[in-house]
């Protein structure tokens, strides 16, 4: 790594965040409806967003920072292991185009913000509803945390944090800064703030990637080079491969299945899912969000483009960013660098307002007050969204960075296991309340003990996300045994307390409710499209 | 609900088998590791495990289009049906194909209702 501060790449750096930073304050005049005061329109935009907004929104939200340096760390770790990336966000479209447009229309007829609300109403139970609440906000803090992490590889290399001996205040104000600002526009702007950000976001990565793909191949040789030198790589340290060994595609397959199963799980998928403005945007953005896949594999093959730059970094996570450095234009550095750094911010954003809209509404709402007026569940929301970024930083700066890692990782476990009383409920009242509640424990409590006993050669628990398939004698994605596991006892129990005649609870949707859309009697009237301002 | 006779809700029909195929072509695919899991063929230096993975991403996109376009198809069929069931005559044509159009289908009852 070189020496001391990379003045122009940070310059650049600096340039992009204030304005971005300006956006985001601003963004609170952008579409302001009437009722300014209410959950719908600071944690959801209004319900407004069009079909490129939502583009914008959502792809600025599933590929965060945090994936832009993991995966392509993962790549120049392992190899080809690492690259289930790529197949993961291939079947995410196919399945939510499914069952993403009932969401929204229930949640239109019904009002509600999050998925524990139509969990709630499906299934007239607060229990359940509360299990999907906690896990969405327990998946969604050390997510947050990681976000920080991205930010911190970017400065790190960027040569601002300071070495190991200047003290911790000085090291971590840029990060402090960074941080302060994202609250104070995510406070005043809602869910407007990253919406318009994502737009600066975007273009900045799709540039980056574009140039780094076609500029660093021909700097180092061509990717038969790149490729060779992998390949040797791999093959000096007996580990890893530039193709996947027999014994590791059923870990592949899992890993990518229960990924592309949990993603619209995580309360910011459906966050930005809600905020659009009909049906139809909805199911146009599952055809039109793949292009970000493609643009992800691009930026995995940067894996083998740092391995094959001889890069050494003992933290995999600064070897993209460090590639960055090595190969471009201190100037164009900086631009990749602020790509990464306001990639963090948008997802930030938006998971904080997402799990403070679940607290709002299911857990104050629904339990401390239930009276609150919109205004207060409004305020509420602010007031949490802060309190959960404190949180993440607080995280990331007192801890080992491996411990939001390991969260994580525990995060997208335990978030599968909402699926079914989410996915299931969209399409069908069979399943009994309790029997999804017994399910769900089940499936997280083998998750948490399975991730436990991971060891890998760093560390001793939490060492991975794949174990033996109990049965099967492969090795798999945790999330996945413990999602099946968690199927089989809900359809079990369900046969169970149906024959009991357990009290199955009231259902407050109907069967019209899933497939209605903007313009139905009882859903809001598509708004006007944008006030002015705005490009759509 | 008050179906159309023919393509009422759940009603297989072969257009609603290929959108089913359509979407779960992908899972076939990808899910079968062991199909692509190698390095030859080569293209321009990347091996075949990397490459093929990144045409699923067209391919795949390609596919949910056409499940998109064909579902509007099918609920137009629907709308259509569910019109001379009821002998409704709501305007149909000018909106056909733009997202505005898809409301009246997907609700017959609410349509009714006007």
């Amino acid at each position: 790594m070189k020496d001391g501060v990379n003045g122009v790449a940070l310059g650049v750096f600096i340039f992009f965040f204030v304005a971005v930073t300006a956006i985001g304050f601003l963004a609170a005049r952008w579409r302001k409806a009437e009722n300014e005061h209410s959950l719908d329109e600071w944690g959801l935009g209004g319900r407004s967003f069009g079909t490129w907004i939502t583009w914008f929104l959502l792809g600025g939200d599933l590929y965060t920072a945090y994936t832009f340096v993991a995966v392509p760390a993962a790549i120049y770790a392992a190899g080809a292991s690492g690259f289930f990336a790529v197949p993961y966000t291939i079947l995410v479209y196919p399945l939510v185009f499914t069952f993403l447009p009932r969401l929204w229309s229930v949640s239109h007829r019904h009002g509600y913000v999050t998925t524990s609300d139509f969990v709630r109403g499906r299934f007239g139970s607060k229990g359940l509803s509360l299990a999907v609440a906690v896990t969405g906000i327990l998946a969604t803090m050390p997510y947050i945390a990681l976000q920080l992490v991205g930010i911190q590889a970017v400065l790190d290399v960027m040569g601002v944090g300071g070495g190991e001996n200047t003290n911790w205040f000085v090291k971590d104000l840029p990060l402090l800064i960074a941080f302060g600002v994202l609250a104070a526009y995510t406070y005043s702007s809602g869910l407007r703030a990253p919406a318009l950000i994502a737009f600066v976001k975007d273009a900045l990565i799709y540039i980056v990637i574009a140039v780094a793909i076609i500029y660093i191949p021909i700097k180092l040789g061509g990717f038969d080079d790149i490729f060779a030198s992998a390949g040797e790589k791999f093959a000096k340290a007996g580990a890893g491969g530039v193709v996947p060994a027999a014994g590791g595609q059923w870990t592949y397959a899992t890993l990518a299945l229960g990924s592309a199963l949990a993603l619209f799980m995580y309360p910011h998928s459906i966050t930005a899912t809600l905020s659009s403005r009909s049906r139809e945007v909805i199911r146009r953005n599952t055809t039109i969000l793949p292009l970000y896949s493609l643009m992800l594999g691009l930026l995995a093959l940067l894996g083998f483009m740092a391995i094959a730059d001889g890069i050494s970094v003992k933290n995999g996570q600064l070897a993209i960013p460090q590639l960055f450095e090595n190969m471009f234009p201190d100037w164009f550095a900086g631009v990749a660098f602020a790509a990464i750094g306001i990639g963090a911010l948008v997802p930030a954003a938006i998971m904080s307002i997402a799990a403070a809209n679940l607290f709002t509404r299911n857990i104050y709402k629904d339990f401390i007050k239930p009276d609150a007026t919109p205004k207060e569940e409004t305020r509420v929301s602010k007031i949490v969204s802060l309190l959960v970024k404190v949180g993440a930083l607080v995280f990331v700066l007192t801890m080992d960075k491996t411990v939001a890692i390991n969260f994580q990782l525990l995060g997208g476990i335990w978030i599968l296991q909402t699926f079914p009383a989410l996915v299931g409920g969209l399409f069908t009242r069979w399943f009994h309340r309790w029997a999804l509640l017994g399910g769900w424990a089940v499936g997280m409590v083998y998750g948490t003990v399975a991730a436990y006993g991971v060891a890998s050669p760093t560390q001793k628990h939490f060492g991975g996300s794949s174990d033996d398939i109990p049965g099967i004698g492969e090795i798999g994605y945790i999330g996945l045994t413990a999602f099946v596991l968690n199927v089989v006892v809900t359809v079990v129990l369900t046969f169970v307390l149906r024959a009991a005649k357990a009290p199955e609870g009231i259902d407050e949707t109907a069967a019209d409710d899933y497939t209605a859309d903007a313009g139905d009697p009882g859903v809001e009237q598509e708004l006007p499209a944008a006030t002015a301002g705005t490009t759509h | 609900m008050s179906d159309a006779p023919g393509v009422g809700r759940g009603a297989v029909t072969p257009l609603r088998v290929v959108i089913g195929l359509c979407l779960v072509a992908p899972f076939v695919a990808m899910l079968w590791v062991g199909s692509y899991a190698k390095t030859d063929p080569v293209f321009i230096g990347i091996p075949f495990f990397y490459w093929y993975q990144m045409l699923w991403v067209l391919i795949s996109t390609a596919l949910t289009m056409t499940a998109y376009k064909l579902w509007h198809l099918d609920q137009r069929g629907r709308a259509a049906a569910s019109r001379d069931a009821s002998a409704a005559s709501a305007a149909s044509s000018g909106a056909l194909g733009t997202p505005a159009s898809s409301d009246a289908p997907a609700n017959p009852k609410g349509g009714a209702a006007e």
